[in-house]
């Protein structure tokens, strides 16, 4: 299979100048190559940046040293490089990323907040609130709730509000942190065959599981973070 | 009977000489508002100060003045101008509009078509049109320079959402030769119309805000108005209670404190002719 | 994407005082960016250079004209610039009173603009003000009233109708939710969220609020003493700020 992300010798320090000017390593030197429908998991004790190197891919941290390469369409960019405009169009078309907290905008509908990927593509309204009803249904979200804001929804509520607007549209890199935590058994697996879609679709995964179990139904391979 | 102790018509020769660059200018600038030293005059501000100087900088010896204050040549306003020019200048006055050579006017045009050989005087109060919306003069002031008049429709427009037709029944703004918007002092907006292609030069005096401004003979004055709320002037469903004159300006005059009340003619010259005629 | 907003090395100064020094950036059409700093950072001397209603010192300004050219804002005559700034842009002042005409309706207000680029048919001006002030959520029972019967969260909406009434393609607002009860505060970000993506509008906000700038704006600058000390994508600079006052200005937001 074709490789869609490439990670060369990343290397992240955070510098607290708050606090001294304290530095702190989180890793030298990560090597990784995921390629188009695989899904590949990182492991590693807890505090030794799993999430981080999930959020230097998606850009929402900045590299101190090293390349992420990411495929978009036929070229390669370097998110470690790219300008801030790329990467918006990558998170657009190419790069989605699954986290377990909503960020809940007041007054905004659940099912337009699920909807908003596609919208972005310029979907048309009718077809990007189509999709998002399936997969709110889907993830056991009441009809009812749909059209309220789940500002006053439950911890797992959002949560699947979150997930479902994750996966609305396609993605060929999809970055999950911890999607199932905290979801109940029912639920957890409906996540499961999105992922698994996702993947048949093509999709390369990343993701991060506390769950062994489920690490090892959808991953096929490690990248080991020590 | 000219009193010895002043110049000609009041004003000296100097000041004269001053207002009449401002009036060339004017004339030069249809509708464009210039501004000129404007004098203490010996009334207070609001009698007409403005059009006192102007007509005093273009009056000749051989003039016939006549002075009206809401058409009406007998009214305190313009008996005590007229007096005034009678006195500082010994030119011959008249009631009679076809007569006159410079007509100073408070608030109308007269009934009777004016001439090539006539001009007229208005005397102006607040001779700035978009003051009711933009108190800055700096900016009021750039809002001519750029043509920017769409402000002018914002207060057209407030009357319709207030009253269902454009309520401003005087003062009522106009275009003068698709260029300047300018505020045709307050005459009623039934006078508006003479104001278009007139034959008459037409010169606007505000004596306290110091500006003059002028419409040149046959030039075009457009009211401004919406193309579903065109511009209509007043009418009267009965004739002048005088002179029986249809289509002429009337004043409602209360008779009596029992609700009794008749609709004369403003223009006195012109409702007694009409009586003369009829007579 | 196209550029829309280009600003290279702009700066004001004041006698010897700074203003702001050396800003570059892009902004490109239908992005949302946030100028936060604390007060007397500069941001909204910035943003008056930007917009045109101050002169800069050094520096220039271009703008993509609807017409397609490329244009140094400093060479447009004032008659282009007070064009440009009533027809493809917008500015929403924190205090409303400077941004609206608090002598006449709401109504006339929002129909200003459509009066001031020729509008001469009233039934077509009152359709399209009352529709706009729909899409803020002011009823058309009140477009009659004064802005001084509005309460302050109805008249920054209305001053965003009265912008937006000729389609700008970019907006600059001011602390656009300061001085406003937090629930007003909400209401309005939502609109102004949904009418940014609704219009594919450009938008440059003023805030020293990080949670304005999180919710509205895709990228952030962040300015102290009148520079540009930190640039990025909204979220990079509010998860990972790298100049110590960025991380003091994260650190230092409340938790709820």
């Amino acid at each position: 299979m074709d490789a869609v992300l490439k990670i060369e010798g990343l290397q992240k320090t955070f510098t607290l100048h708050q606090q001294g000017g304290v530095v702190i390593p989180v890793f030298e030197d990560v090597q990784a190559e995921v390629a188009a429908g695989e899904a590949v998991a990182i492991t590693g004790p807890s505090g030794r940046g799993k999430s981080s190197l999930l959020k230097l891919i998606y850009g929402s941290y900045r590299a101190s040293g090293g390349h992420i390469r990411v495929r978009n369409k036929s070229t390669w960019a370097d998110i470690v490089t790219a300008a801030p405009h790329e990467i918006l169009d990558l998170r657009r078309s190419t790069i989605g990323y699954v986290t377990q907290f909503l960020r809940v905008i007041p007054r905004v509908p659940a099912e337009i907040i699920v909807a908003e990927p596609l919208l972005d593509r310029g979907v048309d309204e009718g077809e990007a609130l189509e999709r998002a009803r399936q997969l709110l249904a889907k993830l056991n979200i009441p009809e009812r709730l749909w059209h309220l804001s789940p500002m006053t929804f439950s911890g797992g509520e959002q949560q699947r509000v979150n997930i479902a607007r994750g996966f609305s549209a396609p993605f060929p890199i999809l970055l999950l942190d911890e999607p199932t935590a905290s979801l109940d058994a029912d639920n957890r697996s409906r996540v499961m065959d999105l992922i698994e879609d996702a993947k048949a679709a093509g999709s390369a995964v990343i993701a991060v599981f506390h769950d062994e179990n489920e690490r090892h139904r959808v991953c096929t391979r490690d990248i080991a973070l020590n | 009977m000219n009193a010895p102790n002043y110049n000609f018509a009041y004003l000296n020769e100097q000041t004269k000489r001053m207002i009449r660059r401002a009036i060339l200018k004017a004339v030069a600038i249809p509708g464009y508002q210039v501004p000129f030293a404007s004098r203490e005059m010996p009334m207070p501000y609001g009698w007409g100060t403005g059009g006192v100087q102007v007509t005093a900088a273009i009056l000749t010896p051989d003039d016939t003045l006549k002075v009206i204050d809401q058409g009406a040549d007998d009214t305190t306003n313009a008996v005590s101008i007229r007096k005034f020019f009678v006195k500082t200048s010994g030119v011959a006055t008249t009631e009679k509009t076809e007569d006159a050579t410079i007509i100073q006017t408070r608030h109308r045009i007269p009934e009777t078509p004016l001439t090539e050989n006539q001009i007229l005087v208005f005397q102006v109060p607040i001779p700035e049109p978009l003051r009711f919306l933009e108190p800055r003069e700096t900016e009021t002031r750039k809002m001519h320079a750029l043509e920017e008049y769409g402000v002018m429709h914002v207060k057209l427009y407030e009357d319709i959402a207030q009253y269902g037709q454009i309520a401003t029944t005087y003062a009522y703004p106009a275009k003068v030769a698709d260029r300047y918007v300018f505020d045709p002092s307050p005459i009623p907006k039934f006078d508006n119309p003479k104001l278009n292609d007139c034959p008459a030069l037409q010169l606007f005096g505000a004596g306290r805000e110091k500006r003059i401004y002028a419409v040149p003979p046959f030039t075009k004055v457009k009211s401004l108005d919406f193309e579903d709320h065109p511009f209509e002037v007043q009418t009267w469903d009965l004739p002048c209670s005088i002179c029986g004159a249809h289509g002429s300006f009337l004043d409602e005059i209360v008779t009596d404190d029992k609700g009794g009340r008749m609709f004369v003619c403003s223009d006195t010259d012109f409702c007694a002719k009409h009586q003369d005629a009829n007579s | 994407m196209n550029t829309l907003l280009s600003a290279r090395d702009v700066g004001k100064t004041y006698g010897r005082r700074v203003g702001c020094e050396n800003v570059s950036f892009d902004l490109h059409a239908g992005e949302v960016l946030a100028i936060v700093g604390e007060s007397g950072s500069g941001k909204t001397t910035l943003l008056k250079c930007l917009s045109g209603n101050l002169q800069a010192s050094s520096g220039e300004v271009t703008y993509a004209m609807r017409d397609g050219r490329n244009v140094n804002l400093a060479s447009l005559s004032e008659a282009e610039r007070r064009l440009l700034m009533r027809t493809d842009w917008g500015f929403v002042h924190q205090d409303a009173r400077e941004g609206l005409r608090m002598g006449v309706s709401a109504g006339a207000n929002v129909g200003e603009r459509l009066m001031a680029v020729g509008a001469r048919h009233y039934g077509r001006i009152r359709d399209q003000s009352e529709d706009w002030l729909s899409r803020v959520e002011i009823s058309k029972d009140r477009m009659d009233e004064s802005p001084w019967a509005y309460s302050g969260g109805m008249r920054q909406r209305l001053q965003i109708a009265r912008n937006l009434v000729t389609s700008p393609r970019l907006i600059f607002m001011d602390e656009p939710t300061g001085g406003l009860d937090v629930s007003v505060q909400a209401r309005l970000l939502d609109l102004i969220r949904g009418l940014v993506r609704k219009f594919n509008l450009a938008a440059i906000v003023v805030t020293h609020d990080l949670a304005v700038a999180r919710l509205l704006s895709s990228r952030m600058m962040v300015m102290q003493q009148g520079r540009v000390i930190e640039t990025g994508l909204t979220d990079q600079v509010l998860e990972d700020p790298q100049a110590p006052y960025t991380q003091l200005l994260v650190s230092s937001v409340l938790q709820v």
